[in-house]
């Protein structure tokens, strides 16, 4: 079972084309069935560890690549239209709500060319609501679930959580696992949580939280990785916004490795999501450029890459504003959260 | 000490947010006395620089204009106090830049310390002054207060480079805007100075920003920010100041150009204030 599935590629990227488009997707591969908790960690024991030095050193290169005219046009462009445009706070109402709604749904009143975001993400609770003003577009809504953010609940819990959720109308649901089960070793706890979460979902996007800031080593980022895509993630997610550490382009970097890796030995395109702490469209810009360099243009969609953020919006939409009037503009042309 | 040490060499930096960065363009420009000798090189900063150093401004507008007009007022008698300690070195940059003999330099640093010190009298007698109460028919009391405009840019003078520059830059400051100056492109290195003192007199990050450079490539770069709501153009030509005017207009900023004679000393002070009007019931 280890044998059949390659877990660092070798290959160099090819180019892009629209054929290719950066990654080898394998036709015969399928996910393999994890039938024991020895097996799994048989599996993840068996991969090879991330060159820590390596990594911090190819995000520093790839955050030096310069990004101009059409094509930061572009990437701003692309880059709005990835964001799950995020409210997690203790004081979120139903108006506040009904606010980041709109926005999410034409972020510049006065631009119709701007793209909507790809979803809003709010609390259960507060799913129902993001449907009712959101209706039929195609923005969806995202709940966060299992006891989000420290996910310190039992099972039953979380499964109720979960099923709030999607009773609420909640198109995504992004979970966190048990970084304390993680970490102690019980692999197959995480696992059978992230399986049984999965089917709680139903039809929906299930995104899976690492907390990265949280696993302290870049290999444990990749063998959470790999444990939650094989146990059926539609996204792997950086961070909850609600530790010390939140996303860095590193733990990125190790993240979309694994979902290349993972694509081309099973065939199954796993998203990442990127959250916490992104607030300028210079970093959202080289999180892209990470995406493109590691992963492929394949990724380069809101379908398989997204930013879980809420300042960062504004300063993409002021630095869009920026390109197209030569002036740098003032911060309150638009509307806080 | 032995006499063939190396010379220790001071780089010329931008003042951005309270740090003394090189700018972000990685540019530097060569400086000279105003006998054409060798002075410094001093960094370029470019438009990136100013929208970082507008950025910062705005971050500590609120926090400088919430601090009592006292505080404010000790602040700059601080700076004033810093100058004072190292007026031989200011003394020095000016002779060098603007080509004056030791004395009259000499007396220009001090005019230009009395200056920062009647600034700082002024932070708690503006409102005194611009402002007032007014006759109204109701049982209520009606007072017309100055208020900052908030974040100002200066184009400081190209001649007068210590002077101008204090002048200039203080005045608002005094009145709680923060600010963004272009120091004088040819001699910029007593404005660089007196940067460096803000650093150790109290000043909040980001109240006083000094960018040097190419005065033609900044200008319309500072006067388009929206961001920034007047302009300080002393040391632009009458013909590239009508052109920053228009583009200053485009954001509906306060201009402020020096009028020489028909000049009052409070101008600076009243081009940057906006008139707040409050309302407040006659208590029984």
């Amino acid at each position: 079972m280890i044998a059949s599935v390659a877990c660092v590629s070798t290959a160099p990227l090819r180019l892009v084309t629209p054929e290719d488009r950066g990654v080898r997707v394998s036709q015969t591969g399928s996910v393999p069935m994890i039938d024991s908790e020895s097996q799994l960690k048989a599996l993840l024991a068996g991969m090879s560890g991330v060159d820590a030095v390596g990594v911090d050193g190819r995000c520093a290169k790839l955050a030096t690549r310069s990004i101009k005219r059409s094509s930061k046009k572009a990437a701003i462009d692309l880059a709005i239209s990835m964001v799950d445009l995020t409210t997690l706070e203790g004081a979120d109402t139903a108006g506040r709500v009904s606010s980041l709604c709109t926005k999410a749904l034409r972020p510049d009143p006065s631009d119709l060319t701007v793209p909507s975001c790809a979803a809003v993400c709010v609390y259960p609770d507060l799913v129902a609501h993001a449907r009712y003003v959101l209706g039929p577009s195609s923005v969806a809504v995202a709940s966060v679930a299992t006891a989000f953010p420290s996910g310190r609940a039992s099972l039953k819990v979380k499964l109720m959580d979960v099923a709030d959720a999607v009773d609420a109308g909640a198109d995504e649901v992004d979970m966190v696992i048990d970084r304390g089960a993680f970490l102690s070793g019980r692999l197959g706890q995480v696992f059978d949580e992230i399986v049984a979460v999965k089917a709680a979902c139903g039809e929906a996007h299930l995104k899976v939280i690492l907390e990265t800031g949280e696993l302290v080593t870049y290999d444990n980022v990749r063998r959470a990785s790999w444990l939650a895509m094989l146990g059926g993630a539609d996204f792997i997610k950086t961070s909850t916004g609600k530790v010390g550490v939140n996303a860095t382009p590193q733990a990125a970097l190790v993240m979309l490795e694994a979902a290349r890796d993972f694509a081309e030995s099973t065939g199954h395109i796993v998203g990442v999501k990127v959250a916490g702490g992104i607030r300028t469209t210079k970093q959202a810009i080289s999180y892209l450029v990470i995406v493109n360099e590691t992963a492929g243009s394949t990724w380069l969609t809101p379908e398989k890459f997204r930013f879980g953020a809420s300042s960062l919006l504004n300063d993409l939409l002021m630095q869009r504003l920026k390109q197209q009037r030569g002036a740098y503009v003032r911060p309150d042309e638009f509307s806080g959260d | 000490m032995s006499e063939d040490r190396l010379d220790v060499r001071k780089t010329y930096k931008l003042l951005i947010n309270g740090a003394f960065p090189r700018s972000e363009s990685g540019r530097s420009y060569k400086v000279e006395t105003a006998t054409g000798d060798f002075l410094a090189n001093v960094a370029q900063g470019s438009r990136k620089d100013v929208r970082d150093a507008v950025a910062a401004a705005r971050g500590v507008q609120q926090k400088w204009w919430g601090a009592t007009a006292y505080n404010r007022g000790q602040v700059i008698y601080r700076l004033a106090e810093m100058a004072e300690s190292r007026r031989v070195e200011l003394r020095d940059h000016v002779m060098l830049a603007e080509g004056l003999d030791r004395e009259a330099a000499q007396r220009l640093v001090s005019r230009t310390i009395d200056k920062m010190i009647w600034y700082a009298g002024w932070t708690d007698k503006i409102a005194q002054v611009l402002g007032g109460a007014n006759p109204v028919a109701g049982p209520f009391f009606n007072f017309s207060l100055p208020v900052p405009s908030g974040v100002v840019g200066v184009v400081a003078s190209q001649e007068s480079s210590l002077e101008g520059f204090v002048e200039a830059v203080i005045a608002p400051i005094a009145a709680g805007n923060t600010v963004v100056a272009l120091a004088s492109e040819r001699r910029p290195t007593p404005a660089v100075l007196l940067g460096e003192m803000t650093a150790t007199s109290d000043f909040p990050s980001g109240v006083l920003n000094v960018i040097t450079g190419v005065t033609s490539e900044l200008a319309p770069v500072l006067c388009a920010h929206e961001d920034v709501d007047g302009v300080d153009i002393s040391g632009v030509s009458s013909g590239e100041a009508d052109q920053l005017n228009v583009v200053a207009a485009g954001s509906i900023k306060r201009v402020f150009r020096p009028r020489g004679a028909d000049d009052d000393e409070l101008r600076r002070l009243r081009t940057f204030v906006e008139t707040s009007t409050v309302w407040h019931t006659i208590g029984q």
